[in-house]
């Protein structure tokens, strides 16, 4: 884009070639067994990226959202589900801890988040309280100078792998009274579920986080009590721009597949290219994904020039999975039944996209967001 | 519905709930396909529903057929669609083949003793089936097959293969059909294609290496081959609309079932009006593919379902069936793109139905040739 910066630029190449020789190779696999890439997870501590948003003192790269967007994108054709892991741990706990947590926190937690010695997750969702997370039941009962938590949370991503979790739980009976907490997998703070088992997302493990009664000192909350609400909703939109960059991905990878196959594939003695139902469908899936670069980096960039609101960032996370989707429907229909066959990419990228429509907030919660945002001052 | 129609429906809802609703998410991670359930199936006498009774058939009609399919699909579009296969190519034995043929390979399909494949595709040419490479050279005592097919549902399995070979020229008029029993010296399988969805129904590659098959198992006359294929495939059409209409009935049930249980803001996700339009567009779709296969059905069964309907049939039923498995999940959620619950995999098995038996890309073809048939003086 014209206004990456030369560091950004660099950025995109570094994350390319380590797309192409660490992520890419494997990807196949670790859908079929539904692992864990941990290897390349820990060479992106050495590629500087595991704290894209950090602070240069505490071992981070000190960029910004579209800094982390390009990394979304080039990871996210290659592998959306090891991405979705890298999203959770670079933006869901080391940006909010960046973000919100005290000097002693960072300290204590970010080095070794950003060089990958820990991974990191976040738990928000609750089974019973997804769209409507604010209303989570997760318990925080004050025990003299500690803290007592009870409670699930559910749809965890790394929460198997992960060694610090950065929790969200209720402290108080007014609906917006939740404060923060840095928990240690050490401290047996939290226990996991099983894992569960998608339809797509499949090498990013997704587990349960449990409480029962578990004892948390009150230096593992973070900001004050009963704060959390502003800073929760404020981290969801970056997690929101950001995760539509791994459905950019999607759409651009399965943008480049196509265009190659339809230039190899011969039927009726010419290339599938040379008839115009198939340039249609090209035609469509470039014109898709030429509009939601533009319009995600766009957003990106005004998040960096500091004009943050949550509409633009649902409208990112609205658009720009929902194309995905339609591109990758396209791309496995370019490539006919090799489209459908786990030898071939698309399927595997369709599948793992439409979680985007999911996770991090529904389609129809975005919705809710914009119609909110655009009608509400018409509110009497 | 009439009364039998009302019965059939009745006995594979029975079916579907105690025989393969059970095996539904561990044979679909585990990729296993049961023959004792096509089997069942058989003993409930669907498996040769169109063929007459000579034969071993119920005598029935196409739209019954579609009814029990869609019936069948509603619980797993695998075993639907290879009820559906097998019945497309027993039809077409049944309507070219000598008084011979019919009595040796008809009776153990109709009975769901054993099932048939279709053998069209190879990997240079899908779409373009004319163009297909397996050769059928004519010896003295039959004809030795050779050559690769492609995709093939229930190889493996299948017990009879309906095999398109080159036995003249170039083009669709060098092309016959064969009947070749599993078994049969130069019959060979690859290994299961790993694949999106279906993962129930296996689908191989079928190798022929200097494969003998002797003069009787000829279909039709030599040069008929494509003809007869693309004879079966209109009529298969008609049926794959068929399965993907119910598919997607059960894609709409979960949805509507999951919107009234669940609670979200403290009230039903249901109340909320944005998902009320997305569950009345689902219905609309489907309701409106029902007519498409009724009508196609009852046409076939009164003579005839011309080009245009059986492509379009397929091409909407289809279309409507990614839509709505879609849409489900996200109604779903979370939950819904796990496999606890079985939209996604209902949506993973939708995806086929545009490709299998003529990609959509392909009905679009047919109908746009039929357009110019019709209004070019």
């Amino acid at each position: 884009m014209w206004y990456f910066s030369d560091e950004e630029k660099e950025l995109q190449r570094l994350c390319r070639d380590f797309a192409e020789k660490e992520i890419a190779p494997f990807a196949e696999k670790h859908d079929t067994e539904e692992s864990f890439n941990l290897a390349a997870f820990k060479k992106m501590g050495e590629l500087g990226i595991l704290g894209i948003t950090a602070d240069p003192e505490y071992g981070g790269a000190g960029m910004g959202c579209v800094a982390a967007t390009i990394v979304m994108e080039e990871f996210g054709k290659a592998c959306p589900g090891l991405t979705l892991s890298y999203l959770a741990h670079s933006i869901l706990a080391v940006n909010n801890i960046q973000n919100n947590a005290s000097v002693e926190q960072k300290q204590k937690y970010l080095p070794k988040l950003i060089s990958g010695e820990h991974i990191g997750c976040m738990g928000m969702s609750e089974p019973e309280y997804g769209s409507d997370a604010i209303g989570m039941q997760t318990q925080a009962k004050q025990n003299g100078d500690d803290y007592i938590l009870n409670g699930t949370k559910m749809w965890i991503t790394n929460a198997a792998y992960a060694d610090i979790a950065y929790v969200y739980a209720r402290t108080g009976k007014e609906k917006k009274n939740l404060s923060t907490f840095i928990l240690e997998k050490e401290k047996n703070h939290f226990t996991t579920g099983n894992p569960i088992h998608k339809m797509g997302m499949r090498s990013s493990p997704t587990g349960e986080l449990i409480f029962e009664d578990v004892n948390v000192a009150a230096e593992h909350r973070v900001g004050e009590e009963g704060s959390s609400v502003s800073h929760m909703m404020a981290n969801l939109d970056i997690e929101r721009i950001t995760i539509a960059g791994i459905s950019l991905g999607v759409a651009q990878a399965c943008l480049d597949h196509s265009v190659k196959y339809a230039g190899e594939r011969k039927q009726f003695g010419k290339a599938i290219g040379q008839f115009q139902m198939i340039q249609r469908m090209i035609a469509e899936m470039a014109t898709k994904t030429s509009m939601m670069r533009n319009t995600l980096y766009n957003i990106a960039y005004q998040y960096d020039q500091g004009e943050r609101d949550s509409i633009h960032a649902a409208i990112a996370k609205l658009g720009i999975p929902q194309m995905a989707t339609e591109v990758a429907l396209d791309a496995i229909q370019v490539h006919g039944g090799y489209g459908y066959s786990r030898e071939f990419p698309v399927e595997r990228l369709m599948r793992d996209n439409k979680l985007n429509e999911i996770g991090a907030g529904t389609n129809e919660v975005m919705v809710l967001i914009i119609a909110k945002n655009l009608l509400g001052k018409f509110k009497q | 519905m009439n009364e039998l129609q009302k019965e059939l429906v009745e006995q594979i809802n029975k079916f579907n709930a105690e025989k393969i609703e059970p095996f539904l998410e561990e044979d679909d991670r585990e990729e296993t396909f049961r023959m004792e359930i096509y089997r069942g199936l058989g003993e409930l006498g669907l498996a040769g529903i169109p063929l007459p009774e000579d034969v071993g058939g119920a005598d029935l009609g196409y739209e019954d057929l579609c009814i029990v399919l869609e019936e069948i699909s509603k619980s797993s579009a695998p075993y639907a669609v290879t009820l559906s296969v097998s019945t497309m190519v027993q039809s077409i034995i049944n309507e070219f083949a000598t008084d011979w043929q019919r009595k040796t390979f008809l009776p153990a399909l109709t009975s769901g003793e054993e099932i048939a494949a279709f053998c069209l595709s190879e990997s240079s040419s899908g779409s373009d089936a004319g163009s297909l490479k397996t050769t059928a050279k004519k010896v003295d005592d039959g004809y030795i097959l050779n050559g690769n097919k492609m995709w093939i549902t229930s190889a493996g399995v299948a017990s009879t293969y309906l095999v398109m070979a080159r036995t003249g020229g170039e083009g669709t008029s060098g092309v016959s059909a064969f009947i070749v029993k599993d078994g049969t010296d130069g019959l060979k399988f690859g290994k299961k294609e790993r694949k999106m969805g279906w993962r129930t129904s296996p689908t191989r590659e079928v190798y022929f290496e200097n494969c003998k098959i002797p003069h009787n198992h000829l279909l039709g006359n030599e040069g008929e081959g494509f003809k007869l294929a693309m004879k079966a495939l209109n009529a298969g059409r008609i049926t794959i609309g068929a399965c993907a209409l119910g598919l997607a009935r059960r894609a709409l049930k979960e949805a509507v079932t999951y919107a009234l249980g669940r609670e979200q803001f403290n009230q039903a996700l249901f109340e909320f009006q944005g998902l009320q339009f997305m569950l009345a567009d689902m219905a609309a779709e489907i309701e409106s593919s029902a007519l498409l296969v009724e009508k196609a059905s009852k046409m076939h069964d009164a003579g005839g379902c011309g080009k245009l309907l059986a492509s379009t049939c397929k091409l909407k039923c289809t279309d409507m069936a990614m839509k709505v498995t879609t849409d489900a999940v996200q109604v779903l959620g979370g939950v819904g793109y796990t496999s606890e619950y079985p939209v996604e995999r209902l949506m993973r098995d939708a995806k086929v139905f545009q490709i299998v038996e003529g990609t959509n890309q392909i009905q679009k073809v047919v109908i746009a040739r039929e357009l110019k048939k019709q209004f070019q003086s």
